[in-house]
């Protein structure tokens, strides 16, 4: 069912939804555009895109998973309200690589993830003009049918679709109308996606040239993985109290595929010494490696915040394009 | 809802010194465990991390942890009596029941003879069950040498071979050299049939691969071992991930014909 009413009127159905669920948009914090709880349409910010992703909405970047004592281990607890997520269709579909990767892989769901994850109502916020850096089309992920609820706001007013049923009370005051979501169809930004038909190729992928102009470039600080909405890889710490007794908790913290300790084993073998060989790492993830492993498509979907947020100005979705570029010259020389 | 990754306190029966970087944890574990898989150990105020089951009783389980990196520092500073947090097992295992009958070549660097230890002591109790168990192991020096009663029971043990070697230097007992100078003394092309167990670091898996098929060997009947930084063990954390493959799902160990197309 569509509806129309006034921001006003949306804002009225917001302080309703927050007496069951905790609201998290895109909205100003300092300098950047985050996720946070927000009371108001006026705090969303609609017209831009966020620089760091919704994941740590679900997925915090610090969490506390366990508590210890001398001789007993506890599990935490969550906040048990279920949450109302704004976001964009790139995001949706990047959650799901997320939800691939702690619900499938391995077989079983990783219950940290599963436990706020399962909370989650998505709200979809209509995106029909691709910003600076998005490369959503290319990537295939500028289209979802997986929201609750559709939200789209103009000069004329705040339009919504209500796919969930359990929100349609909300809205049943308000003027029907015939809204469904449109979808950004062209980015300004394109990139031709590397075709590695043969797993044989990987090897070659490997050698090649390319990867070495990161060496220098990357300084390996991880911000890339820090704002993408498909990067999970996470570490654990354990943290005691005080010196003189065990009793502590056990954190999972982000971790990057791009710093230089990622791979480091204790000992100090390190097997991606090297920053272009950690770029190519993860190149190959997001290009190659979970297609091959989920046959899901790629894992990037073209969001483009790494572009946005590298220190170095290294654009993913030019590495994309050079990636392409190798791998038809690489078939090309097999053929010969 | 079963938590998948919450560790389970278990009691340290015994610490083992076994060089003055190295010790032994003895736990009390009474579940199953194949030969090659690992435990993720709670490490105190560090975190966790894999550590392969050196050997195994009826009711427990050992690890040999060395003690470099901050990962297993704060294991050192346990107890006999008291609590370790664990949970595994996990990983693959070597298929031994493929390797009964037949002989068996294992070849081990360092810590690596953790992984094939307990395989090891297997067939040293069990020699009706193989034809031959030709062992070679090296380590750094002679202060680097671990599991000396083992070594001395294996040398012992019947329808055994053992050649021991350190990197740079001769000791009673050790030649001097690496272990892949000695992969041409095993006699394959008098094998009906055989398989090969390598593990080590990278480099030393690498190139004793590479020694075997040199020798005649083919690719099918390696079997490696490999050792990577985990976080969770149950295919989320991702450091352990090569190409498509999880080492902690699909390994640690694989058949050399898979494990070099892995490319870090």
């Amino acid at each position: 069912m569509g509806y129309v009413m006034t921001k006003q009127r949306m804002d009225e159905v917001l302080t309703s939804l927050r007496e069951t669920y905790r609201v998290y948009a895109p909205k100003k914090v300092g300098k950047f555009i985050r996720y946070g709880e927000v009371k108001s349409m006026e705090e969303i910010v609609f017209d831009e895109k966020s620089h760091f992703s919704p994941k740590e909405v679900f997925y915090p970047i610090v969490q506390t998973l366990l508590y210890f004592s001398e001789n007993d281990v506890r599990e935490s607890e969550v906040d048990a309200r279920p949450v109302v997520l704004f976001l964009r269709p790139c995001d949706i579909n990047g959650i799901h690589r997320l939800d691939t990767i702690f619900m499938e892989n391995g077989g079983k769901a990783d219950n940290f993830y599963q436990r706020l994850r399962e909370k989650v109502k998505f709200f979809l916020m209509e995106c029909c003009e691709s910003f600076e850096t998005c490369f959503c089309v290319s990537m295939g992920s500028n289209a979802t049918d997986d929201y609750a609820v559709a939200v789209r706001v103009n000069d004329d007013g705040v339009f919504v679709e209500v796919k969930d049923e359990t929100f349609a009370n909300l809205f049943s005051g308000e003027a029907a109308c015939d809204f469904t979501p449109a979808f950004v169809t062209e980015n300004k930004r394109k990139v031709n996606v590397p075709a590695i038909t043969d797993r044989a190729m990987v090897k070659d992928i490997h050698a090649l040239e390319m990867w070495r102009e990161f060496d220098d470039n990357c300084i390996g600080c991880g911000g890339c993985n820090t704002v993408c909405i498909t990067c999970s890889c996470f570490d654990t710490t354990d943290i005691i109290y005080n010196e003189t007794s065990r009793d502590g908790e056990r954190r999972r913290v982000w971790s990057s595929c791009m710093l230089n300790d990622y791979s480091t084993v204790a000992g100090g073998h390190n097997v991606r010494a090297k920053a272009g060989d950690r770029m190519r790492f993860k190149a190959m993830h997001k290009l190659y490696d979970y297609n091959a492993r989920f046959g899901k498509g790629n894992m990037c979907v073209g969001c483009g915040r790494c572009d946005m947020r590298c220190p170095k100005d290294i654009h993913f979705s030019e590495t994309i394009d050079k990636l392409a570029a190798a791998v038809e010259t690489l078939k090309e020389g097999k053929e010969c | 809802m079963n938590n998948i990754t919450l560790p389970q306190p278990h009691k340290i029966i015994k610490i083992i010194h076994e060089t003055k970087a190295e010790y032994t944890f003895r736990v009390h574990y009474e579940g199953k465990t194949d030969h090659g898989q690992f435990f993720m150990l709670s490490i105190p105020k560090i975190g966790e991390a894999p550590i392969s089951v050196s050997s195994r009783g009826e009711d427990y389980v050992e690890f040999t942890i060395r003690k470099v990196g901050r990962l297993t520092d704060g294991l050192f500073g346990m107890n006999e009596g008291d609590t370790l947090f664990m949970r595994g097992p996990y990983g693959n295992a070597f298929p031994v029941e493929n390797f009964k009958g037949k002989n068996l070549v294992v070849v081990a660097g360092g810590t690596g003879m953790a992984p094939v230890r307990s395989m090891l002591q297997y067939f040293a109790a069990h020699p009706e069950e193989i034809q031959s168990v030709y062992f070679i192991v090296g380590f750094k020096d002679r202060d680097a040498v671990l599991f000396e009663d083992d070594l001395a029971a294996f040398a012992k043990a019947e329808k055994f071979h053992t050649i021991y070697c350190l990197d740079n230097m001769e000791a009673e007992g050790f030649h001097k050299g690496f272990v892949t100078n000695y992969i041409k003394d095993v006699p394959f092309a008098e094998f009906d049939d055989f398989n090969v167990a390598i593990v080590g670091p990278p480099a030393m898996i690498g190139f004793t691969a590479k020694e075997c098929v040199k020798n005649g060997v083919s690719e099918e009947k390696i079997w490696v071992s490999f050792e990577r930084k985990m976080s969770c063990a149950v295919g989320k954390c991702g450091h352990c991930k090569i190409n498509e493959t999880y080492v902690c799902l699909e390994g640690p160990v694989f058949n050399y014909t898979k494990a070099k197309e892995l490319l870090d």
